[in-house]
C-alpha cells in the first residue's frame, strides 16, 4: 500500500515537473472563430490565417520573449456563429486553457459579447474582422485589426484631395442607413479639414431607384469628385444616372462596393472608379506578397480579407509579446495599446489610446471588369 | 431656368412610369370598385418577363415590349378568372384581401423561381446623350420612356372614348347591373380591363428596367403604393385622372427633392397630396358618386 502511494506521488511529481517545464516554453493563444453556423467560410479563413502565422513562427524556432524562446500553441474554439457560444468559448479559453490572449470572434454580433468577457477577465482580445464601434468602445483590453466603417471617410477624403487633387466634392448617400451616413459625415469634415469644399450634400432613402433630382442638383454644383458611400445594389443605378445626366466627375466609394455583384449589375459604367477596402488579393506591398504566396502554397486558394486580418492580428500579438518582454496578459495589453509601427498585410497600423487601429486603407480601382489594387492610403 | 427644365424632364420620366401603373388601378376600380393591390406586383412580374424576353429570347426593344405586354395581360386575366371572379358577389373586403394575397404570392413566386438577388436589366436601346443648347441634357432612355408612355396613353384614351368596347367599359363603370340588359358580355369586358391594365403595367416594368436597370422581386411594393396614390389623387376610376395623378406625383417628388433635403421628399410630397385630397376628396378629375343606403 505504502509502496503504491510512493509511486503515485513520484509520478505526480514527474508529470508536474514535465508539464511545468513544457508550459514554461509554450505560449498559448486562443482562437475563437465561426467554424460552423451561417458564415463558416469566415471561420475557415480565419483559422487558416492564424495557423499559418503560428506555424511560421514555430518553424523559425519559436517566438523570443524576454530572452527566452517559446513555441506558440493555438487553441481553436468554434463559436458556431452564436453570441452565447462565443461567450462560452471565450470564457473557456481564458479560464481553462489559460491563454495569454484571444483572437476573434470575427462577426460583430459575436465579438461584442465576447469582448465584454475578455474585458472582465482582463485578457487581451483582438477581433480581426469586426467593424462595429461597440466592440472596442470603452474597453481597455479589446482591440481590432480592421478599421471601423466611418474611418473610410477620412481615407477617401485624403485620397480625393491628395491623390486626385480634387478641390470640390459632392456626396450622395442613403440617410436611412447608419453605415452610409457615418462615412459621409466623416468624409465631409475630413475633406474640408484638408482644404477642399463639399459643394453638394444630397441624400436619399433605402430602396429609392430614381436619383435624378439629387443628381441634377449635383450637376449644377459641378464637383471634381462624387462620393457614393452606398451599397453595391444601388451604386450602379446612381453611377448610370449620373453619367446619363452628363456628370463627368470621378466617382468614389467605400467597402460596401466590394461585391462581385457590383460588376454584374453595373457593367461598363463602373470602369475606372475607385473605392476603399481593407484588403485586396493583389496587394503589392512586400509583406502582403509574402503572406499571399505562403497562404496559396499551403491552402491552394487566394486568401480573403478575414485570413489577412487574422494573420495581422496574430502578428500584432507576437509584436506585443516581444515588446512586453514577458508572457503576461497585462503587459501584453499595454504593449498592444502602445504599438506605433506595425507593418501588416492589410497595411500599416498604430494604436492611439483606443482599441481601434489608425491604419492605411487599400484603394481599389475597377479595371477591365475586375477589382484591381491601386494604392494604399494612410489618413 | 435650365435647372428647372432639367428637373421637369426628370419628373416626366418618373411620372410616366407612375402613370402607366396608376392606369391599371383606376381601370379595375372603375369597373369592379376593387382596389387591386396585386397590381404593383404585376408590374414587377412584367419587369421580370421583360428580362426573360430580353435575355433568353434575345429580343430587341419593341418585340420585348410587345411580348411582355402579351404575357402579362394573360397573367392579369388568369388572376381575374381564378381569384376575383368567384368573389364577384362576395363582400368587397374579401376581394381586397384576395388581392393582397395574390400580390404576396407573385412576390414569392418570383423569389422562389428567380431568386432574391437583384438582377441587371440589359439595355435594349443605344445609350445616347444629347446636350441641348442652354445646358439641358436629354438621353435616349428618357425619350423612349416619355415617348412610349404617351403613345400608350393616347391609344388607351382613344380606345376608351372612341370604340364600342370602350363605351361598354364606361357603361359598366356607371352602372354594372344595367349593362347586361344591353346585350353586353360583362365578364368579357372585365377580363379585357384586366388585360389592358396588366399590359400597361408590364410596359411600365420594361421601361422601368431601361431607366433603373436593377430589378428585384420586391420592387413592385413601393412603386405600386405610389401609383395607387397617384390614381387616387387624379380621381380613382378616371382614366385621364390616373395619367394626370402619375405626372403630378412625379413632379412633386422631383421638385421637393430639388429644393429640400431629399429626406423630406416623401414627407412633403405626401403632405401636399393629402392636402389636395382634403379640398378635393374625389381627386382632381374624380366625380362624386351618389350611393343608395
Amino acid at each position: 500500500m505504502r509502496k503504491w502511494t510512493r509511486v503515485w506521488v513520484l509520478a505526480c511529481l514527474v508529470v508536474g515537473i514535465l508539464t511545468g517545464a513544457a508550459m514554461a516554453q509554450e505560449i498559448v493563444v486562443g482562437l475563437n472563430v465561426e467554424l460552423t453556423g451561417s458564415i463558416p467560410v469566415v471561420g475557415q479563413s480565419s483559422r487558416n490565417g492564424a495557423q499559418l502565422a503560428v506555424d511560421q513562427v514555430n518553424a523559425a524556432g519559436g517566438l523570443e520573449v524576454g530572452g527566452r524562446r517559446y513555441t506558440v500553441r493555438l487553441v481553436v474554439e468554434d463559436n458556431e456563429d452564436d453570441a452565447a457560444s462565443a461567450v462560452a468559448a471565450t470564457t473557456k479559453l481564458i479560464t481553462q486553457n489559460q491563454v495569454v490572449a484571444v483572437i476573434g470572434p470575427n462577426a460583430s454580433r459575436n465579438a461584442i459579447p465576447a469582448a465584454q468577457i475578455a474585458e472582465n477577465w482582463r485578457t487581451p482580445l483582438i477581433s480581426p474582422w469586426s467593424t462595429n464601434p461597440t466592440t472596442t468602445a470603452g474597453k481597455r483590453y479589446v482591440f481590432r485589426a480592421a478599421f471601423i466603417d466611418d474611418f473610410q471617410g477620412e481615407v477617401v477624403a485624403a485620397f480625393a484631395r491628395n491623390n486626385l487633387g480634387a478641390q470640390t466634392a459632392a456626396v450622395l448617400f442613403d440617410i436611412a442607413s447608419e453605415y452610409n451616413k457615418g462615412i459621409a459625415e466623416i468624409f465631409r469634415s475630413s475633406f474640408e479639414a484638408l482644404g477642399g469644399r463639399v459643394v453638394a450634400w444630397e441624400t436619399y432613402t433605402t430602396g429609392d431607384r430614381d436619383f435624378s433630382s439629387q443628381l441634377t442638383n449635383i450637376r449644377a454644383a459641378n464637383p471634381d469628385v462624387l462620393f457614393l458611400p452606398n451599397y453595391y445594389s444601388e451604386v450602379p443605378l446612381q453611377v448610370q444616372q449620373a453619367r446619363r445626366l452628363g456628370i463627368g466627375a470621378r466617382i468614389l466609394g467605400s467597402d460596401s462596393w466590394g461585391s462581385a455583384e457590383l460588376l454584374t449589375l453595373g457593367g461598363a459604367d463602373m470602369e475606372g472608379l475607385f473605392f476603399t477596402t481593407h484588403y485586396a488579393p493583389d496587394i503589392a506591398t512586400p509583406v502582403a506578397r509574402e503572406f499571399i504566396s505562403a497562404y496559396e502554397a499551403r491552402y491552394g486558394n487566394t486568401p480573403d480579407d478575414v485570413a489577412a486580418l487574422t494573420y495581422d492580428s496574430m502578428q500584432l500579438l507576437f509584436q506585443a509579446l516581444q515588446k512586453a518582454g514577458r508572457v503576461d496578459r497585462e503587459a501584453v495589453r499595454n504593449a498592444l495599446a502602445s504599438i506605433t509601427d506595425f507593418e501588416g498585410v492589410t497595411g500599416s497600423m498604430r494604436f492611439e489610446g483606443t482599441g481601434d487601429p489608425v491604419k492605411s486603407a487599400v484603394i481599389i480601382q475597377i479595371r477591365d471588369g475586375k477589382f484591381t489594387y491601386y494604392d494604399s492610403v494612410a489618413p | 431656368m435650365e435647372f428647372w427644365l432639367q428637373q421637369t424632364l426628370n419628373a416626366l420620366q418618373l411620372g410616366s412610369i407612375y402613370a402607366l401603373i396608376a392606369l391599371g388601378y383606376t381601370m379595375v376600380y372603375g369597373i369592379l370598385r376593387l382596389i387591386n393591390f396585386a397590381h404593383g406586383d404585376i408590374f414587377m412580374v412584367g419587369a421580370f418577363v421583360g428580362l426573360a424576353g430580353a435575355l433568353w429570347l434575345g429580343l430587341p426593344m419593341v418585340p420585348t415590349l410587345l411580348f411582355t405586354m402579351a404575357c402579362t395581360a394573360l397573367l392579369g386575366v388568369t388572376i381575374e378568372r381564378l381569384a376575383y371572379k368567384p368573389l364577384r358577389n362576395a363582400p368587397r373586403v374579401s376581394a381586397v384581401i384576395t388581392a393582397l394575397g395574390i400580390g404576396i404570392f407573385l412576390e414569392h413566386f418570383v423569389l422562389g423561381t428567380v431568386g432574391a438577388e437583384p438582377r441587371a436589366f440589359p439595355a435594349l436601346i443605344a445609350g445616347g446623350r444629347f446636350d441641348l443648347p442652354g445646358g439641358l441634357t436629354v438621353n435616349s432612355v428618357q425619350i423612349l420612356i416619355i415617348g412610349v408612355s404617351v403613345v400608350l396613353m393616347l391609344g388607351l384614351d382613344w380606345f376608351i372614348r372612341g370604340t364600342l368596347t370602350g363605351m361598354a367599359m364606361r357603361a359598366i363603370s356607371w352602372d354594372r347591373s344595367v349593362v347586361p340588359l344591353m346585350g353586353i358580355n360583362v365578364d368579357r369586358i372585365i377580363s379585357l380591363t384586366f388585360a389592358i391594365g396588366s399590359a400597361l403595367a408590364a410596359a411600365g416594368g420594361v421601361l422601368f428596367g431601361q431607366a433603373y436597370p436593377i430589378i428585384d422581386p420586391y420592387m413592385g411594393i413601393l412603386i405600386g403604393w405610389k401609383a395607387f396614390i397617384a390614381a387616387v389623387v387624379g380621381g380613382i376610376g378616371n382614366i385621364r385622372g390616373a395619367m394626370l395623378g402619375g405626372y403630378i406625383l412625379g413632379m412633386t417628388e422631383i421638385y421637393v427633392a430639388a429644393v429640400l433635403p431629399s429626406t423630406y421628399r416623401d414627407f412633403v410630397a405626401f403632405t401636399l397630396l393629402l392636402l389636395l385630397l382634403v379640398f378635393r376628396p374625389t381627386g382632381i378629375l374624380g366625380r362624386v358618386q351618389a350611393q343608395k343606403v
